[in-house]
């Protein structure tokens, strides 16, 4: 069993440590929000961040992720209040299939971390592996540079408005209610 | 798998737009008679139903793809019933034959039919509730239903300031008939509006359930092996060895292949390569295209094709001509490459089936599995998801019928995921197509006649019998024997989806003849985003770029003068042209080229700007300009051009599917490519709006990239480039 921090929360996974972070999140723990689309890293749909650095998660053992900190698209709200890479994302009206486009937010999100007023040749240094074969690469360049005029608008820190920091033990299993 | 949901839990939480978009597809009579103390929802036709609570649920019969299908829909019913779209609970329609496309008579996505196809229906089912709600308050107050209007999801009496919510009259507008109804013509509230999107939200954090993320519980997860050679099958197989690895449940023997029954993907794909299996390689065993090209030039010297455009006397005139052009132009077959690679999990029981997959034909999903399983129309049940993409792939159903004959083997619900390699090997491809296309020039140079052969594979042949299965099962008369004349007149020598755009050459030329000959390779194919045109706008664009330089002309005025009767052309060309500075400088080492073509019922043009460095293109940027008709969202048909642009771009640049020795060449996105944000040009979108009725733009914006392109590179270089993908290597 391996413990993980996933989105803030210590998660307790059964799965070998030779499996991908990928398979661990969506066949274990069910979080299918990461996606998978080619299975060795060419593609970033299945972007997740590891310690705040985009990650392809679909060649990444889950047995070397244990004691690091993992944020999937899950996580990306904080407090439930959408990441401003999320608000630009639906004003622009951004995803068309919206398969990609997780792993389009996380990579987006950790750039503006790092550099929140990103030059259009940062964008295509930090956003040149993740695929999108709906082609909605004009409108992300846009919302990336919507998100960090929104941020700078509202005095948002992009380096710390990705998701819950710190971990917390896993919530206990709460039985579905049925529907009166 | 570890799974918490119960089963009614996973149904009901689904998918969400807005309020909440549920798997499981309650119809209206369904809902009523599980729920016998609840007032009976408003449900006057297929296409919405407005619960006591003023929820008004939009039955979406189309797909979603990326399309903006959803938000489109919406828009059309919310026009009508005097509603705000982004207040509709949006439902994905059951296969259902009340969803059937009006014209296709199949329920299906594609064809950029969507848009044409729902434009009267969706509109109408508006308005008749509409008409019912003001009829139910008129009778409420006792007053004239002229007095009576709809706004904002109420009634209201302006003499009286009485309003009603639509959700308190439901009961008595339930009882009333329906009546018949006028559709507006002007004055549109929604219809021509930049609504944003309806499903982003669930876009955008991880909660849109695709086909791959749905998790029924106890499902097992299956990875399959298949031939090497698309149409092989298997000999025998040895899984002694994959059998032991852990997490592996069953090792089973479907028409496709070996697959290989797990807990999840991982254990099913990582124990699926110790599967040894002895293959029958079939037909395609030693074939390979480079070959096939051989075999396309060959036939097109023997000439011996069937004529399907004649118009003046083209064979004379090539007689008679001072000097003839000639060049040959060949596309090689692609592959859809959708980001969700394909899947689907179905739960067949004795006396039920149902499937979860993302289909772009439900309606043929259902057929098909009927066929597997022998069940009644009633018990099988095909759950619309999201799709990740579709380009056309989708309307093959091959990974619904793994899922189901391998759920039916083990008696319990199990969903196939396709490797990536999977999909870019086993998967049908757009045809690969050669033409050869002549122009008979005086001696000034101008064009006399235009002569062009074009030789692929008929799509009908393979999709063909499924679609006329679909088709006609269980339709009424008249609709079988109007469509199955169309279907069987496409399947046979005349397929128009091989030369169509080449046949309907817009240009006004005296004499123009279009020979078809069909060659079936007996490679698996299937309709690729734009079909036909895709490689036959290719050819007809480049062509005219040849004789316009021939002529010595420059080629947006040698355009436009054949396009003189042609408005709709003309508009879009002088658009597109006009917005990139035709004629004006570009910056240094950058070079303009321009198409149009006519697709689905829109036209479109492109000017491309290029450079070129080494052997390397590079497009700088992109003008598009569109006539669709009328526009009932200029955001989404922005949205489809940009797309389109950056598809056509990727197959005009670097997408090849070849084969060697019957087996794909290529297995991923390294050999394989998309074009990725640093190589994305600026893309400037222009629409051409009229009250022409509305057509599609999911397809249209592809064919003209190709051309554009590589009609700039002429102007960069000198070589005309006439084989996909361009290359100056």
């Amino acid at each position: 069993m391996l413990k993980l921090n996933i989105n803030g929360i210590e998660r307790e996974v059964d799965a070998p440590e030779d499996m991908p972070l990928l398979w661990a999140l969506r066949d274990v723990l069910g979080m299918t929000g990461t996606k998978f689309g080619c299975g060795m890293a060419m593609c970033g749909a299945c972007t997740v961040q590891v310690d705040g650095v985009p990650t392809r998660s679909c060649v990444m053992p889950v047995g070397t992720m244990v004691g690091r900190r993992i944020t999937t698209i899950e996580g990306l709200a904080r407090d439930g209040q959408p990441h401003p890479c999320q608000r630009a994302w639906m004003e622009l009206s951004v995803p068309q299939c919206g398969y990609c486009q997780s792993g389009q937010l996380m990579s987006a999100s950790a750039l503006l971390a790092t550099k929140p007023e990103p030059s259009d040749e940062d964008i295509d240094a930090a956003m040149s592996g993740n695929l999108c074969r709906c082609g909605t690469y004009p409108r992300i360049r846009s919302a990336i540079h919507r998100a960090a005029e929104l941020a700078k608008q509202e005095g948002i820190d992009l380096a710390r408005a990705i998701g819950a920091p710190e971990a917390r033990p896993e919530p206990q299993p709460v039985s579905q209610e049925e529907e009166p | 798998m570890t799974d918490t949901l119960s089963r009614r839990t996973l149904l009901r939480a689904g998918l969400a737009v807005g309020g909440g978009l549920l798997l499981e597809v309650s119809l209206p009579v369904a809902q009523a008679a599980g729920k016998p103390a609840s007032p009976e929802p408003f449900a006057p036709n297929a296409f919405l139903r407005i619960d006591p609570d003023d929820t008004v649920t939009l039955v979406v019969a189309r797909v979603e793809m990326g399309q903006g299908t959803v938000t489109m829909h919406a828009q059309l019913l919310a026009e009508e019933l005097e509603v705000d779209p982004a207040s509709l609970r949006v439902e994905f329609a059951p296969a259902d034959r009340r969803y059937d496309h009006p014209d296709m008579g199949i329920q299906l996505t594609g064809g950029s039919m969507s848009t044409p196809g729902s434009w009267e229906p969706y509109r109408h089912a508006g308005a008749t509730a509409r008409e019912m709600l003001r009829e139910a308050a008129a009778r409420t107050w006792d007053v004239p239903k002229a007095e009576c209007t709809a706004e904002q999801g109420t009634v209201v009496h302006a003499a009286t300031g009485r309003r009603l919510r639509y959700g308190e009259l439901v009961e008595k507008a339930a009882r009333l008939s329906v009546p018949s109804v006028t559709l507006k013509t002007k004055d549109f509230r929604v219809v021509g509006q930049s609504v944003p999107r309806l499903d982003s939200a669930p876009k955008v954090d991880g909660s849109a359930i695709f086909g791959i993320d749905v998790r029924v519980p106890d499902a097992l997860v299956a990875v399959v092996v298949r031939c090497p050679v698309p149409g092989g099958s298997v000999k025998s197989f040895d899984a002694t060895e994959a059998r032991t690895r852990p997490g592996v449940l069953h090792v089973v023997q479907i028409p496709s292949g070996i697959a290989v029954v797990a807990k999840t993907y991982w254990h099913a794909l990582q124990a699926s390569r110790a599967v040894s299996v002895e293959w029958d390689e079939g037909p395609l065993a030693g074939f390979s295209t480079d070959a096939l090209l051989e075999t396309h030039r060959r036939l097109l010297r023997e000439g011996k094709g069937v004529r399907v455009r004649d118009s003046g006397q083209a064979d004379a005139t090539f007689g008679k001509a001072a000097r003839i052009l000639e060049a040959e132009y060949s596309a090689p077959f692609l592959a859809h490459a959708t980001m969700e690679p394909q899947n689907a999990t179905a739960h067949v029981t004795d006396s039920r089936c149902d499937v979860w997959a993302p289909t772009q034909g439900p309606g043929m999903a259902k057929e098909q599995v009927k066929r597997v399983l022998c069940y009644a129309d009633e018990d099988i049940h095909i759950h619309q998801t999201w799709l990740g993409g579709g380009f056309g792939r989708r309307i093959s159903q091959d990974y619904i019928l793994e899922a189901v004959h391998l759920s039916k083997a083990l008696s319990r619900p199990v969903k196939v995921v396709w490797s990536r390699e999977d999909d870019m090997r086993h998967s049908p491809y757009r045809p690969a197509a050669t033409h050869r296309v002549e122009g008979a020039l005086d001696e000034a140079g101008h064009v006399l006649g235009w002569r062009h052969t074009v030789v692929s594979q008929s799509l009908f042949s393979e999709v063909g019998q499924d679609y006329v299965g679909a088709l006609l099962a269980g339709a009424p008369g008249f609709v079988k024997s109007a469509t199955a004349s169309l279907a069987i007149n496409a399947m046979g020598s005349k397929d128009i989806t091989s030369f169509e755009g080449v046949d309907s050459l817009p240009y006004e030329l005296p004499h123009v003849a279009v020979d078809f000959i069909r060659h079936e390779p007996g490679v698996p194919v299937m309709f690729w985003r734009s079909v036909g045109h895709s490689h036959s706008a290719f050819a007809t664009e480049s062509f005219v770029d040849e004789l316009a330089h021939a002529a010595g002309e420059d080629p947006v005025d040698f355009r436009r003068q054949r396009l003189k009767y042609q408005h709709r052309h003309r508009w879009v060309l002088e658009l597109a042209a006009e917005k990139a500075g035709w004629g004006t400088p570009t910056p240094p080492g950058v070079f303009r080229g321009v198409a149009v073509h006519q697709s689905f019922g829109t036209w479109c043009a492109a000017v491309a700007e290029v450079s070129v460095e080494g052997t390397r293109i590079r497009v700088h940027r992109v003008v598009m300009a569109v006539d669709c008709g009328r526009v009932i969202n200029p955001n989404l048909v922005q949205a489809q051009l940009e797309g389109a642009a950056i598809f056509g771009l990727s197959a005009a640049l670097g997408q090849r599917i070849s084969l060697q020795e019957g087996r794909v060449q290529q297995s991923n996105f390294h050999d394989y490519p998309l074009l990725r944000m640093n190589e994305s040009p600026r893309i400037e979108t222009h629409i051409r709006f009229n009250e022409a009725p509305p057509t599609g733009v999911g397809e249209p914006g592809v064919p003209v990239m190709a051309p554009a392109v590589a009609n700039a590179v002429f102007a960069a270089t000198g070589r005309r480039l006439r084989q996909l993908p361009l290359s100056l290597g």
